[in-house]
């Protein structure tokens, strides 16, 4: 259920790393958990952000949440089209919906294996549900 | 007495004797005493309050008459006190709908959509603010003027992400220490920017703004009565990406002079008294928040939306409450979630009651009797204006009697006199602030005038 091709964190982000950036996102446990998605805010290219640091904002009817960082570096990449068109977070929140692509620095690392692989997330979530 | 163990509330008294039992029976408690136990005997009273013996309702009403008796107001004296709280007429209309129980008495709606009436009343109000603000979004009331200025500054901070914001010293000295109590603890810097000749200098705002200002935050009318270059200083917040915040204390003033919303204000904070609430001692009064589109997510308090039932009907809903603290805890967009629904009402029937032509009429009737009046003062041999910028209803004057001996002299001739300005601003150790509205004759005004002559000379 959960791609083992990335990790998470405990605050159900999900991030994938591609050739030394990070690709984020929020989990389909986050999406189905917020139910309708209707706004999502995303820092601008070029912004910093700081591992486990809020670096948006997103909101659903029955919600507003925190997006927590999984780990440090500079915002390259920003998915505009999820800001016009949040319901794709519901629709499709490990594909489609990735929100932001972090180039990290050397500190990366060491982040990185804070993360937790699909198997504890689905323990964390099963623990959840 | 046939209610003993029941629950059954009276309809007068809070709470009987039985009743009490009832509920120390339910507990597990022999007396009312014993829930107490846990606060340290020396910090309680170990004695009845000290209260005068109690009066029969005739004897009541009188004692409270002859205490009222002893206040000086706006109802006995002719005010032209002004400062931030203006002496408006308010047609009868508006408190005879205002006040009906119904609206009176409503607390806040826990379950909002089942209170359409109390939601409709916000809406009309939200949207007739719009109108009289030329912004996009108002939200359903906040505290006063004041706090809402406080709020406005954290939403800029918000919006921008950035820390500081500059103030016009020539914003009202009760807003600005509000102001800088909201937040104090939020690590936004607030500087201030000094005026000249009554009104804030585009270039001493531009010497100070930077990459940092969230926000230039001025008033207009200022605390002087003198109308701001809205349009010039909204240019140069945005030149340098800060949003304009404009307050504004005498709404009435917008039947006559140009909309925030209209020379690019990004955010109206102002206080809505003058809309058909009652003077009052200085409260309640009503908060008003106005904004643009973009930033409605950034803005604190009730937001009342218009939607449609199941069956497509028109209905009313409190809409975007996820960035409110019932569920956005710490990261909501405010942490104060009372308003002042009633007041807000109020003004929503005042604005109604008089509509456009009739406001900008008010509006009109005000401008004309205070300009008559600060003619006819300053041809008093030394009195002069204190400034040369275009004013609505108030006027700085410069007084060869100190203003509060001045007033104290007025007092006796039945007249509330100006506002004294050197508590605030030391400069103006002769200025006295003159607040003319519609609800002062032109019989009222050379009455004034008359005795002002008479004291200065």
């Amino acid at each position: 259920m959960y791609p083992d091709d990335r990790r998470y964190t405990r605050e159900h982000e999900w991030a994938r790393r591609e050739n030394g950036r990070v690709r984020i996102g929020v989990t389909k446990f986050a999406a189905d958990r917020l139910s309708d998605v209707v706004f999502i805010e995303l820092p601008k290219a070029g912004a910093q952000v700081k591992a486990m640091d809020p670096f948006g904002v997103i909101e659903s009817v029955k919600a507003a949440s925190d997006l927590y960082a999984p780990v440090s570096g500079r915002v390259v990449e920003v998915n505009q089209q999820l800001m016009d068109s949040p319901e794709t977070i519901n629709q499709d929140p490990h594909g489609a919906a990735w929100m932001i692509v972090i180039e990290t620095g050397a500190v990366g690392d060491a982040e990185w294996e804070q993360l937790l692989d699909s198997r504890a997330y689905e323990d964390l979530v099963g623990k959840e549900q | 007495m046939t209610r003993t163990t029941e629950w059954h509330p009276h309809k007068y008294l809070p709470m009987t004797a039985a009743e009490r039992d009832a509920m120390l029976r339910a507990v597990g408690r022999g007396s009312a005493e014993e829930l107490f136990t846990d606060i340290p005997t020396e910090v309680r009273l170990r004695r009845p309050l000290s209260l005068p013996p109690a009066l029969a309702d005739g004897d009541l009403l009188a004692h409270l008459r002859d205490l009222s008796e002893r206040n000086g107001h706006a109802d006995r004296l002719t005010c032209f006190l002004g400062g931030g709280a203006y002496d408006h007429l308010i047609p009868s209309v508006v408190w005879h709908l205002a006040g009906r129980a119904e609206f009176v008495t409503a607390y806040t709606p826990y379950q909002a959509e089942v209170m359409q009436g109390e939601l409709q009343a916000g809406y009309e109000y939200q949207s007739m603010l719009c109108e009289l603000t030329a912004m996009d979004v108002a939200n359903a009331s906040m505290y006063d003027g004041a706090s809402a200025l406080g709020e406005a500054a954290v939403m800029a901070r918000d919006l921008t992400k950035r820390d500081e914001v500059v103030v016009s010293t020539a914003v009202h000295p009760h807003y600005r220490e509000t102001l800088r109590t909201f937040v104090q603890h939020l690590g936004i810097v607030v500087r201030e920017v000094g005026y000249e000749d009554g009104v804030t200098l585009p270039g001493r705002v531009r010497a100070l703004i930077t990459e940092r200002t969230a926000a230039v935050i001025v008033q207009s009318p200022n605390a002087f009565g003198c109308v701001e270059d809205g349009a010039v200083l909204a240019q140069t917040a945005h030149a340098v990406g800060a949003l304009l915040v404009t307050a504004i204390a005498e709404p009435i003033s917008l039947g006559v002079l140009q909309p925030p919303g209209a020379y690019g204000a990004d955010i109206v904070a102002g206080e809505g008294q003058p809309l058909g609430s009652h003077l009052s001692f200085g409260g309640p009064y009503l908060g008003m928040l106005a904004t643009r589109d973009a930033f409605v997510r950034r803005m604190p308090g009730r937001l009342v939306g218009v939607a449609a039932d199941h069956d497509g009907r028109r209905g009313f809903v409190l809409t975007l409450q996820t960035r409110e603290q019932h569920i956005r805890r710490e990261k909501a967009t405010s942490n104060i979630c009372t308003n002042e629904a009633l007041n807000a009402l109020a003004a929503a029937v005042y604005m109604a009651a008089l509509g456009k032509t009739g406001l900008r009429r008010v509006a009109e009737v005000n401008a004309q009797r205070a300009h008559y009046a600060k003619q006819r003062l300053c041809a008093i041999p030394g009195i002069r204006p204190a400034f040369d910028a275009p004013v609505f209803n108030e006027f700085v004057l410069r007084t060869p009697v100190a203003p509060e001996d001045l007033n104290v002299r007025l007092r006796q001739h039945g007249i509330l006199g100006g506002l004294a300005l050197h508590r605030w601003y030391p400069e103006l150790a002769d200025g006295w602030l003159v607040c003319v509205t519609e609800a002062r004759t032109r019989a009222e005004i050379d009455k004034f005038v008359a005795a002002v002559s008479e004291v200065v000379s």
